[in-house]
């Protein structure tokens, strides 16, 4: 198993937490992991950029050029997610923020209200924690099982009352894949 | 029992491991892509009461680090490509006086100011001797993190047996990129054993006073100086060059990388091989002493080459130098802070292969 | 018997390649008078520079380093934050200090770094042979001012004034200037010194003396000649006292700067 993936959606909507959370988990679940972000001069705005690699063997190139799966939280982010995404592979579309139909008629779609189910939750900035629950749920790479003691060893202890917060908007982005 | 394996970014984990290794001193200053190295320098070593100190350039920066090697200490520094240009002098004067450190360069792109996207065009001048005069240095090429933090490592043991810098060349990707990473257990920086010939603590022996210095006015004098340097090169030929080998024996064609051109040119090999292609990848771990002995065994096999590298053809010049004539040698490349993706370089293999 | 005047124990006893009338020897032996009197010899490291005094170490019988023009205060910043206990003595000419290395000098001052600069000004560059320096006075003959040094039309700026010019930075506790061309000024420089030296090893901050020295050769006179002409042209534009002194126990933080030039 390998999945690559491109992670990408407007500066804020943390596209870099989640690509390090992901390979973070999966680290913890005995996997090989890359992450590389897109990184520019300017410390704020514009597009995020990651691409995350989650692999049972060694991994050759870190970056992802053909990805299996492209998370696109906003609507910049289609255009550029379409373009790289594998013949075949999966659009996850945070349907939120994204209105319009892929032109990529091969790709497998998801879409998943991610701002909604956050919203729901209590905090739009955990969007992101949704969209990982579905990535989770469609590639099967991550399994995301034990998360809460895994998520106690990446948050320092000041954040870890945020938790159970981020748990549920894992739950509930597993629960919206259909 | 091994310690538990961390994501981190490259730049971090040299950092650290350079913590561990005993680096008593770090003199940096701000350059992209290797500013989290500078950062978490200043976090960890200043609370470890060790020397962190943020200079005026990285002029001063290399500068500070000559001096705290002429003390005896494990010292280094690390900038991007065109601050690397302007620690040159430094570098110069520390491998005329003899002098260990590690110098890390988290490359970009070039010339000038170039990009802050990764790039291997600091390939000649890490490898030639980068500033003025006769000399070479030791240089490792990383190609993950976790090969990173050990080349760390590994560059202050090199620096103090060799007593020469010796320069991790990493390259933006490398230095920006998270993976695991399991670290080597930590060494007291005064557990090391103390450098006869620096500078200080004369008080304790009484032994005859030291000079550190690259100077020879007198033409003779300088020319046995850098000779026996140059013994010193032969032996750390001998004995020092290192290198990876995939597939190398069913290949047809050989792929030559370092670094994150290494990692794409695997790719490539998987993509090659799916379509029943047999390539190789040959990825030089030391890029001085330059692994060109094994190469020229291969290229005596009757293999092909093709050099894969992230700037117009500086490496190439090294395989061709290795492989003597011997074997053809094809190059692909990518600069200006373009990485090579792996279905580029798979359709250089098929044009070369005619496949 | 009580012996009262002998050669300095950290300075070899050989002659030097000085020239004749050069201010580095007579430099030289009240530091190595200072470090003697101070019991230091053994813990002592002077940082040698490009330029004359890059011989340096062939005279003083203690550690050398010797760094690359003008980076000398980094270097020794190097040196004295790995051997905090040691006497560092960073030696330094009016173009590796004023010209090359004004970024690193500046910066090792106002980091407080705690070694001492000995800074040796004779308004010219000498190794290279009479080249205009940053401290050259104006209308100063240089190789490469032929003309005198003009600041106007020819745009070759003014002399620096070091002392002055590094006591606005916070990391600097004692900066003083002396000169060597009497034997009055040549014991007051050495106890300016001494008390930077003391401070070093008090780790205070930085302590810096400048010392006015003549160039009979490349300024093209005899060493007498060379002597009053220092006196008469350069201590009425680099005025000799303590320009700052903000050790502890010193009176205040204000500049003492005598003006009466030639201390006869």
């Amino acid at each position: 198993m390998t999945e690559k993936t491109f992670m990408a959606g407007f500066g804020g909507q943390g596209i870099i937490s989640l690509g390090q959370l992901w390979v973070y988990c999966g680290m913890k679940e005995g996997k090989e992991v890359t992450f590389f972000p897109f990184y520019g001069a300017e410390k704020r705005g514009g597009v995020a950029r990651a691409s995350v690699i989650v692999s049972d063997h060694e991994i050759a190139s870190p970056l992802v050029t053909a990805p299996d799966s492209a998370v696109v939280m906003n609507m910049d982010s289609l255009p550029l997610c379409e373009e790289v995404l594998k013949e075949g592979g999966t659009l996850l579309i945070n349907s939120s923020l994204v209105k319009v139909e892929t032109r990529r008629k091969d790709a497998k779609v998801v879409k998943i209200p991610c701002n909604e189910l956050a919203e729901q939750i209590g905090e739009v900035k955990i969007a992101n924690m949704v969209m990982m629950g579905a990535l989770s749920k469609v590639t099967g790479a991550v399994k995301l099982d034990k998360l809460e003691a895994v998520l106690k060893t990446f948050f320092p202890e000041s954040k870890h009352k945020f938790i159970p917060m981020n748990l549920k908007a894992i739950e509930a982005g597993m629960a919206a894949v259909k | 029992m091994a310690e538990e394996k961390r994501l981190m970014k490259g730049n971090e984990a040299i950092a650290e491991a350079a913590i561990r290794a005993g680096c008593s001193a770090y003199f940096g200053y701000p350059i992209t892509p290797q500013n989290e190295l500078t950062a978490y320098m200043a976090k960890h070593m200043l609370d470890k009461k060790r020397v962190f100190i943020q200079a005026e350039s990285e002029v001063s920066a290399i500068n500070m680090v000559y001096g705290a090697a002429a003390a005896g200490a494990r010292t280094m520094t690390s900038s991007s490509s065109p601050g690397i240009s302007l620690k040159q002098e430094g570098i110069s004067y520390a491998c005329g006086a003899d002098l260990p450190c590690v110098v890390v360069n988290v490359a970009r792109s070039g010339p000038g100011l170039g990009g802050i996207s990764p790039g291997q065009a600091d390939y000649f001048q890490s490898t030639r001797g980068g500033g003025h005069g006769d000399y070479f240095h030791i240089v490792l090429a990383p190609k993950s993190v976790q090969e990173a933090a050990d080349l760390t490592y590994k560059a202050f043991e090199l620096a103090d047996q060799w007593r020469m810098p010796v320069m991790i060349l990493a390259d933006g990707l490398i230095g920006q990129m998270m993976e695991g990473v399991i670290f080597q257990p930590a060494i007291d920086p005064a557990s090391l054993p103390r450098k006869p010939w620096a500078t200080g603590h004369q008080a304790d022996t009484h032994r005859e006073i030291n000079h550190i210095s690259s100077i020879h006015l007198v033409p003779a004098e300088l020319e046995a100086s850098v000779r026996a340097r140059f013994k010193r090169y032969d032996q750390i030929k001998a004995v020092e060059s290192r290198y990876e080998e995939v597939n190398v024996d069913k290949a047809e064609l050989i792929m030559v990388g370092y670094g994150t051109s290494a990692r794409v040119a695997l790719g490539a090999m998987e993509l090659a091989r799916k379509q029943g292609i047999e390539v190789g990848l040959f990825r030089p771990i030391t890029l001085w002493p330059f692994p060109d002995k094994r190469l020229g065994e291969l290229a005596a096999k009757g293999k092909r080459f093709l050099s894969v590298e992230m700037s117009m053809g500086q490496m190439i010049e090294d395989v061709k130098l290795a492989v003597n004539g011997k074997a053809e040698v094809s190059f692909y490349g990518r600069c200006g802070g373009m990485i090579p993706t792996e279905e580029e370089v798979l359709a250089e293999i098929r044009r070369i292969l005619k496949k | 018997m009580e012996l009262i005047y002998g050669h300095p124990k950290s300075l070899k006893p050989i002659q030097t390649k000085y020239c004749p009338g050069c201010g580095h020897g007579v430099i030289h032996r009240i530091i190595a008078e200072v470090i003697d009197e101070m019991g230091v010899q053994e813990r002592s490291i002077i940082t040698n520079p490009v330029g004359c005094s890059i011989w340096s170490d062939l005279y003083f019988d203690f550690d050398s380093v010797q760094p690359a023009h003008g980076r000398t205060p980094a270097a020794s910043t190097g040196i004295k934050r790995m051997l905090p206990d040691h006497l560092v003595i960073c030696y330094q000419g009016d173009g590796d200090l004023a010209a090359i290395g004004t970024a690193e000098i500046i910066h090792a001052a106002n980091r407080g770094e705690k070694f001492t600069t000995i800074f040796v000004n004779n308004a010219i560059y000498g190794m290279t042979g009479g080249q205009m320096a940053p401290t050259t006075l104006i209308g100063q003959k240089a190789t490469t001012a032929p003309y005198g040094r003009d600041p106007g039309e020819a745009g070759m700026g003014y002399p620096i004034q070091v002392c002055e010019l590094l006591a606005t930075l916070g990391g600097t506790k004692y900066l003083a200037r002396g000169s060597v061309n009497n034997a009055a000024n040549i014991r007051k420089t050495k106890q300016y010194i001494k008390k930077a030296f003391e401070a070093q090893l008090r780790g205070e901050g930085f302590t810096m003396v400048e010392v006015l020295s003549a160039c009979p050769t490349n300024w093209g006179m005899q060493p007498v000649q060379a002597e009053e002409w220092l006196e008469g042209n350069m201590i009425p534009f680099y005025k000799l006292g303590e320009i700052k002194n903000t050790l502890a126990g010193s009176e205040g933080g204000t500049a003492s700067s005598s003006t009466n030039g030639g201390a006869k």
